[in-house]
């Protein structure tokens, strides 16, 4: 046996089909507008947004271990952004997306300093906190409404684009690329150097601190990149929305509660995992839509029969069962084909 | 040869427990220092210590010429100190050849090609490379074991802190495991290595010390050591033990 006949990869003929099919998924999205009825185009818009905040807790809470039951408040906070820079600043709706995000990591630095101390359950009962506090600060300013919140003016709403039928082709397009630059984001630390650090941390603390992985500052980085981008998607639900209030901005049943709920079903810690969430999610949704409470009742249960069944979500189970990734982030030790033989 | 650790009157104690009680010993670049003592003697704790995963609460930890007290773990580990923990600690959800990347790339901050050929070398030297694609969470006991040597050694240490590797090996495996002990020391790197497998620690080291109640009782010859009445004492409570 010698050392030089093994090489270290990192593809494999599935993950060439998946990304082959991935192009041609994507594709036909972007051109959904042409082909898409008005209806399934919000549908699928929504469901862009909530992959990528699915997406994005995951990373938090799945990879970092800071379990967050307050990112409402980066969604509100980003929407509520959106709103006073298009009004107040006159800026552009889009570049006040940008805007939003920036402001969104610069809040979440002094936020992380604060909850940084607390551990655990502490930790996610402080962050919730937070984000009642971001609520009671928004529901104060008069000028954008207050309590009872208010609605983007039609000149802004006119500014990105002349008609509606291309102003929900834009908003479309919007919530694909945030999905898209979401997902691929996550996508490319993960495969890094630092990524892999990340994932260390996910499975072990005490064995990444003492191999040399800074823990503080590692998940110090998630938590503002994540916020950032969090208060980006924000900015989009609420320019899709064209109204916004501080319970609708920081409801932490829509932007947390059925955030988790999709990152369980389909697999914490896995970048599929949110991805299949996702559809489950939406597909519960819209079959069972019409029955009104009962909905949410269905949606515990599963909750409950997954959790207990498939602990580690249907993507923790698929892979388990067939080995399988879409995403290639492992590393395949492999024996060279020897020539001579 | 110069000193490579220095711990100077390390106090520690978790409630009405004292894990290390005044401990002060020094070790030399290239040594290789045993440690023994009765379980519950503070000997993982003393490891603790060195690599930062606890502050202590008075005392000095001295590495390579620099105070590391106040420098945390990933720092030190950094600075060239890496341990195998004596329960082992692995990334479960990532595969033996990942565990040991992460050592390679993280501790030994080796890039790309370096780092995997490391990792590779390493895996066949531990006899982990029919294994590296498994995930370490599904490995056997004795695996992890040799899952903590592996990750030790990709960090490429100055000072390997090993912590009973040992422990439930056969005769053959032992006898594998010291040479490929004796053959990491050859390369000049200082090992400190607590172990109850008495005949592989004497294989290895050429220095003995005898913890208790958190304090170093004897020093010294390893033979010396081991024929001294209190440490027999201590010894055959240990065998009744086990």
């Amino acid at each position: 046996m010698n050392i030089q006949d093994y090489t270290v990869t990192r593809t494999s003929n599935a993950i060439r089909v998946a990304a082959i099919l991935g192009f041609i998924v994507l594709v036909a999205l972007i051109a959904a507008p042409y082909w898409a009825g008005r209806a399934d185009l919000r549908l699928m818009g929504e469901l862009f947004l909530y992959l990528a905040l699915a997406s994005l807790w995951n990373l938090m809470a799945g990879y970092a271990g800071l379990v967050s039951v307050g990112q409402q408040a980066f969604v509100g906070f980003g929407g509520y952004m959106l709103f006073a820079l298009t009004m107040f600043a006159g800026l552009h709706p889009i570049p006040a997306i940008g805007t939003a995000g920036l402001l969104g990591a610069l809040i979440s630095v002094p936020v992380a300093f604060l909850i940084f101390r607390l551990r655990g359950a502490y930790f996610a009962i402080g962050t919730w906190v937070i984000a009642e506090v971001f609520r009671l600060s928004f529901a104060q300013i008069s000028s954008l409404g207050g309590g009872s919140g208010s609605s983007l003016p039609i000149a802004i709403v006119k500014s990105l684009a002349g008609s509606r039928g291309a102003r929900e082709s834009l908003s479309y397009w919007l919530a694909l690329g945030a999905a898209v630059l979401v997902v691929t984001s996550v996508y490319v630390f993960l495969r890094s150097r630092k990524g892999l650090a990340l994932t260390a941390i996910r499975d072990n603390e005490l064995a990444a601190g003492s191999l040399g992985i800074d823990i503080w500052r590692t998940k110090f980085v998630v938590y503002v990149v994540t916020s950032a981008l969090t208060a980006m998607i924000g900015a989009l639900i609420f320019l899709q929305k064209l109204r916004i209030s501080p319970d609708a901005a920081f409801s932490v049943n829509d932007w947390t509660a059925f955030v988790i709920f999709i990152v369980v079903i389909g697999g914490i810690g896995t970048i599929e995992g949110p991805i299949i969430g996702t559809l489950v999610f939406f597909a519960l949704r819209e079959t069972l839509a019409d029955l009104g409470t009962i909905y949410l009742l269905v949606l515990g249960v599963v909750a409950i029969v997954v959790m207990l069944k498939f602990p580690k979500g249907v993507w923790g189970f698929i892979r388990q069962r067939f080995d399988l990734q879409i995403f290639p982030l492992a590393y395949r030790v492999a024996r060279r084909d020897n020539k001579g033989a | 040869m110069k000193t490579i650790l220095k711990l100077d009157g390390l106090n520690k104690s978790f409630g009405a427990i004292k894990v290390a009680n005044g401990l002060s010993f020094e070790v030399r670049e290239g040594d290789a220092l045993g440690v023994i003592g009765p379980n519950g003697a503070g000997k993982t704790s003393m490891f603790n210590l060195i690599t930062g995963t606890f502050a202590p609460d008075q005392g000095s930890v001295v590495f390579a010429g620099k105070d590391v007290t106040k420098h945390s773990a990933a720092r030190r580990s950094h600075a060239g100190i890496a341990r195998s923990f004596q329960v082992p600690q692995p990334f479960s959800g990532m595969t033996v050849f990942e565990n040991a990347l992460i050592a390679a790339t993280q501790a030994a901050k080796l890039k790309g090609h370096d780092a995997e050929q490391l990792c590779l070398n390493v895996l066949e030297q531990t006899g982990l490379l029919p294994k590296a694609n498994v995930l370490a969470g599904s490995l056997t006991l004795l695996e992890r074991k040799r899952l903590e040597l592996t990750r030790a050694l990709c960090a490429k240490p100055k000072l390997l802190l090993l912590d009973e590797i040992a422990g439930g090996l056969t005769e053959a495996e032992c006898r594998s495991l010291v040479q490929t002990i004796k053959d990491i020391h050859a390369t000049g790197v200082t090992i400190i290595w607590i172990e109850h497998v008495v005949h592989a620690l004497l294989a290895v080291v050429d220095r003995l010390i005898v913890i208790d109640f958190g304090c170093k009782i004897a020093e010294g010859d390893p033979q010396a050591i081991m024929n001294s009445p209190e440490v027999k004492k201590i010894y055959l409570g240990i065998e009744a033990d086990a």
